[in-house]
């Protein structure tokens, strides 16, 4: 007989060694995430997948599932902290969601779709961040990068290729091209690698592909982003 | 819902905005004879009256903070209204207008009135008249306190159905998927 631990109030199997979002996942139940992945090691980075684990909030993406524990995740007091989290995210950078060719298929867009956020509540910093357009297929707009470093692992972990990394430190922390002009033209990123897949915003596109599918017809516009926890959970 | 006895004064305006939200306001179409059981408008663009009246109950505001007059036009509402919803992007984050914020107003002043090809030595407008640009767009509730969001660049005529409606309610607005939108 598998082991369970209480999520919400209802019992969810796990494996060992399995964390608690991957738990809950299979199991079908959606725990709000920006810089976990089911096919990376977790990062921890962007807090949104904190629960509290008998009465101690954590991120569910690093905290191994254990028999008996008692985990609370939708709860409008986490879900509060999850929207604070998310205006944050969208005051540091530039979301002007009405130009972003990923508008529709962004995860930051859908999942404050999710918390309902209303408005970014705080004031916006409208920093400076110019586009890198060198590389021939793929522009780089870092206006909208919420450093969660999917592409930073994927570049590393899969393609091999270490393309991207995360530099600096707590505010001043941001995405750099491991090249020696910066630009991603200097490196052998290529549209293949799974590093031009995995950006949950818009920062990593294909040049001359944007606005393909019709509003109405993108991934989020169809359904909610609760709702791609099925095909996510394996 | 029952028809009241008083009906709510509403009042609209677009700041730094396309007018776009007050469009998409009147894509609520027919409902607006609806709408019009509840409340009378008083300052807004489809009235042409110039000021809000002190007693307004709603005030709808568009667009962001992008001049001086903005900022006079947000405060006056603020200052008459009960209730004050900032509808779309523009209101809510800045929007289109805020695109320049990276850039220095001077840079912009240049290159729109002076550097541009095919302009023979214009002057950068200096009239009084003219209200002085911010250095900076705005979102409005980073001015004046903001009661209610009405996202979307427009919210559609359904979403601002919604929110109108549950305010009248006496509900906390909110929008389910497929009526939340930023774009």
């Amino acid at each position: 007989m598998s082991q369970t631990f209480m999520l919400d109030g209802k019992a969810i199997p796990f494996e060992e060694g399995q964390t608690i979002i991957q738990a809950a996942s299979k199991a079908g139940v959606f725990i709000p995430h920006l810089c976990y992945h089911p096919d990376f090691k977790p990062h921890g980075s962007c807090k949104l997948c904190t629960v509290k684990v008998n009465g101690r909030q954590t991120a569910s993406c690093t905290m191994r599932a254990m028999a008996g524990m008692v985990v609370e995740s939708d709860t409008e007091e986490i879900n509060a902290e999850r929207r604070a989290l998310t205006q944050m995210l969208f005051v540091e950078g530039n979301h002007f969601c009405p130009s972003c060719e990923q508008s529709g298929n962004c995860q930051l867009q859908a999942t404050a779709y999710h918390l309902g956020m209303m408005s970014p509540h705080y004031d916006h910093f409208f920093p400076s961040r110019p586009v890198d357009a060198s590389h021939p297929e793929v522009l780089l707009d870092f206006n909208r990068c919420i450093l969660c470093s999917l592409c930073v692992r994927a570049s590393r972990d899969v393609d091999g290729k270490n393309v991207f990394a995360l530099s600096g430190r707590g505010i001043g922390t941001h995405l750099i091209v491991n090249a020696k002009s910066g630009q991603l033209a200097d490196t052998d990123f290529t549209l293949a690698d799974k590093a031009a897949q995995v950006c949950p915003v818009g920062v990593i596109l294909r040049k001359r592909k944007g606005f393909a599918v019709p509003i109405g017809e993108r991934k989020y516009d169809k359904a909610p982003i609760s709702a791609s926890v099925e095909t996510e959970g394996r | 819902m029952n028809a009241p006895t008083k009906k709510l004064k509403v009042a609209t305006t677009s700041l730094a905005g396309c007018f776009g939200c007050h469009m998409s306001f009147l894509d609520i179409d027919e409902r607006l004879f609806t709408l019009l059981d509840y409340i009378e408008f008083d300052r807004s663009p489809l009235t042409d009256i110039k000021e809000c009246s002190p007693d307004c109950d709603i005030g709808i505001v568009e667009g962001g903070l992008c001049n001086a007059e903005n900022v006079h036009v947000l405060r006056e509402f603020r200052k008459n209204c009960k209730i004050l919803i900032a509808i779309g992007a523009c209101a809510i984050n800045g929007g289109l207008p805020a695109q320049r914020n990276h850039l220095p107003l001077s840079t912009i002043l240049e290159e729109v009135y002076h550097t541009s090809p095919g302009l023979a030595n214009g002057m950068i407008p200096n009239d009084p008249e003219l209200p002085l640009p911010l250095n900076k767009v705005h979102p409005i509730h980073e001015v004046v306190k903001v009661d209610y969001f009405m996202p979307g660049c427009p919210p559609s005529g359904d979403a601002i159905w919604k929110v109108l409606t549950d305010l009248l309610a006496g509900r906390e607005p909110t929008l389910e998927h497929g009526l939340m939108h930023y774009d």
